[in-house]
């Protein structure tokens, strides 16, 4: 048995001149649920992509469950695809609108040239909460919340070790948002894949998440376990994501100031020298602009940051101005 | 005191294909000078529409009932040269998404100087010195430099201050922001909040917060009021409504919303079970009823009127939680 679902090594992915992904490394164990955790243009959906081979990586390695995936042709992935599959943003265009919902959710498995598949198709549509007569409606007859369940069921028909979660709930309204998180928490402790649920939201993959990696202009700079990230976070990057997002209560909302970061986020093109985030830390000093931070472990459990001002058994600046005020 | 915008039983209805849609039912608010109302719902609520009704951006094939009066004006039938010469100076909107809503072919500052020429009929002169002026209101760095850039140049955050330095360039009195940061990163959204904050603090500008986040709400918003399928189903105070909300509606919204550093071991989230109805026609009964874990025989056969007073509710079961001393 391997222990890694999921071995990253230095994923490198450009886009002609563009630099979506610099150098990220990132490990899922078997059955755990890792948050990649970033901003637009942090580059984290095209880590998901290239996990899944619907990009061929520029650079670095992608193990699933051992096997190195990175340059297979696609007659060699073939074996490899039902070890891995991806749940999309928005779940109207990701679902073929001219299948039956029956189909699209069958499709894996038809692929992998398999018997039952009906049944199958039913008891994959039950699990995700949907009664099995809706494999006769097509997509575009379902709410949004229901179409995600509908790519949900596919995704998980094949038994995949990993899970790969795109903003699945980014689309939909808190109330059916809700549902939907509830629903992928129940089906991945009952079940057991892996996952890799990539978000902008840091409050959705709270009560998910084993572990979070943040990312920032195509690289991580900070990674450990969830109540580490969320309790001692150490990269000033990571604190003003955590500030910024408002708390729904107002009495703790207005006592608690963000940490504001300016409004320009650097080119992916020509990423700033030294550490990419300085150009918008409060606290950058003049080796930040020149020198880039390594990686290093911090803490236990595996905490991992890449700045140059903390210190390594963790302490270092926070950014946040009034935390203490909020409790 | 006089509210500068009152809305009451107002109704939209649109024609489709498919018959009659009724998207807002006798919706009434009001909101004082130098207050911030959000309007929270979920998609399909009907809290756009009501927006757009205000200065009469509904398309065609909309039928607007009831009153909308801006400081003692008329405006639901009122004619065009009215309309026009209440928007963008009175009422102004900023949307969603910037890039939409600015021209790409004409430089930012060309813009704002636009609505200063035309309204206010500013001088070229002093309206750029103005537009510059309205640029740095809004935070934007080297103003002088910027107010020639074209909206490609900008980034996300940059085109929506820029809508608003725009939005505010006539001082107007109601401010109405149509999910104004949902399209933009938390960091960024954060900036644009401070923003609209130091505008009602500086110039006391009346907003009309139209947003499906609470957590925007809990940290602009004066006064609050939950839509449902075309309704108003409860309006209080922000502290008062998110510490006793009454309606269940709200209670499993606030219950829904995941907030981070809140949740503090695998707690789940509350789910609202069922959709949101689509309405050809408003029924005699709470739109809710079928979702509502507390709904009981009168729910489904009497639509429920708000309460009166400070918080007020459209229930016939609420929720009340409040131990009275």
């Amino acid at each position: 048995m391997v222990d890694n679902a999921l071995e990253v090594e230095d994923l490198v992915m450009h886009f002609g001149p563009v630099r979506a992904v610099d150098g990220v490394t990132l490990r899922i164990r078997q059955g755990t649920v890792v948050a990649l955790v970033g901003e637009s243009g942090s580059g984290k959906s095209t880590v998901g992509r290239c996990i899944v081979r619907l990009l061929e990586p520029t650079g670095g390695t992608v193990r699933l469950a051992g096997a190195d995936i990175t340059h297979l042709s696609r007659r060699r992935l073939r074996p490899h695809r039902r070890d891995v599959s991806i749940v999309f943003q928005d779940p109207a265009g990701s679902l073929d609108p001219r299948l039956s919902v029956g189909d699209i959710v069958g499709e894996p498995l038809r692929l992998m040239r398999r018997k039952d598949i009906s049944t199958k198709v039913s008891e994959s549509l039950q699990r995700v909460g949907l009664r099995p007569e809706v494999a006769q409606r097509a997509p575009h007859e379902l709410s949004g919340g229901q179409r995600q369940r509908v790519s949900i069921a596919r995704a998980l028909i094949s038994e995949p070790r990993l899970l790969v979660a795109d903003e699945p709930t980014s689309a939909l309204d808190v109330s059916v948002q809700a549902a939907v998180l509830n629903l992928l928490a129940d089906l991945q402790r009952d079940l057991g894949f892996a996952c890799l649920f990539i978000t902008h939201d840091l409050s959705a993959v709270e009560y998910l998440a084993d572990e979070v990696a943040v990312m920032y202009l195509g690289q991580l700079v900070e990674q450990g376990p969830r109540a580490r990230i969320f309790g001692h976070p150490a990269h000033p990057y990571t604190q003003a994501l955590l500030s910024a997002a408002p708390v729904p209560d107002p009495a703790e909302q207005r006592a608690r100031r963000p940490v504001l970061l300016g409004d320009d986020l650097p080119s992916a093109i020509d990423p700033p020298p030294g550490c990419r985030f300085h150009t918008r830390c409060p606290v950058a000093v003049d080796t930040c602009r020149t020198v880039v931070p390594e990686r290093r472990t911090i803490g236990e459990g595996g905490h991992q940051v890449a700045c140059h001002l903390v210190k390594d058994d963790g302490t270092g600046p926070d950014v946040r101005p009034t935390e203490g005020v909020a409790q | 005191m006089k509210p500068v915008l009152a809305v009451k039983d107002l109704s939209v209805t649109f024609r489709t294909e498919d018959g009659p849609l009724s998207a807002v039912d006798r919706v009434s608010f009001e909101v004082g000078d130098g207050e911030v109302l959000a309007v929270v719902g979920e998609s399909g609520c009907g809290k756009s529409v009501t927006a757009m009704s205000i200065a009469g951006l509904l398309p065609r094939t909309a039928t607007v009932n009831g009153s909308v009066e801006l400081d003692g004006t008329e405006l639901i039938g009122a004619d065009k040269r009215t309309l026009r010469s209440i928007r963008g100076r009175e009422v102004a909107y900023i949307f969603q998404e910037p890039m939409t809503s600015l021209n790409p072919v004409f430089t930012v500052g060309h813009q704002i100087i636009e609505v200063l020429r035309t309204h206010i009929g500013l001088n070229r002169q002093a309206a750029h010195a103005r537009a510059v002026e309205l640029l740095k209101l809004v935070g934007i760095p080297s103003a002088e430099r910027r107010v020639g850039d074209y909206p490609h140049q900008l980034s996300g955050g940059m085109r929506q201050r820029v809508m608003i330095a725009m939005a505010v360039a006539c001082d107007p009195k109601v401010l109405i922001a149509d999910e104004p940061t949902t399209a933009l990163d938390v960091t960024i959204q954060a900036g644009i909040l401070d923003v609209l904050r130091g505008l009602r603090e500086r110039l006391g500008t009346s907003i009309v917060l139209i947003t499906h986040d609470l957590g925007v709400v809990a940290d602009l918003a004066d006064r609050v009021a939950v839509m449902y399928a075309g309704r108003v189903v409860e309006t209080a105070e922000v502290h008062d409504l998110f510490a006793h909300p009454e309606h269940p509606y709200t209670v499993g919204l606030l219950g829904a919303s995941p907030a981070a550093g809140r949740h503090a071991e695998s707690q789940r989230l509350n789910e609202i079970p069922g959709l949101v109805p689509v309405l050809s026609e408003q029924p005699d009964a709470c739109t809710f009823a079928d979702r509502c874990t507390r709904a009981v025989d009168t729910c489904t056969s009497s639509q429920p009127q708000l309460t009166d007073g400070p918080h007020r509710v459209a229930c016939w079961n609420p929720v009340r939680d409040r131990v009275e001393v």
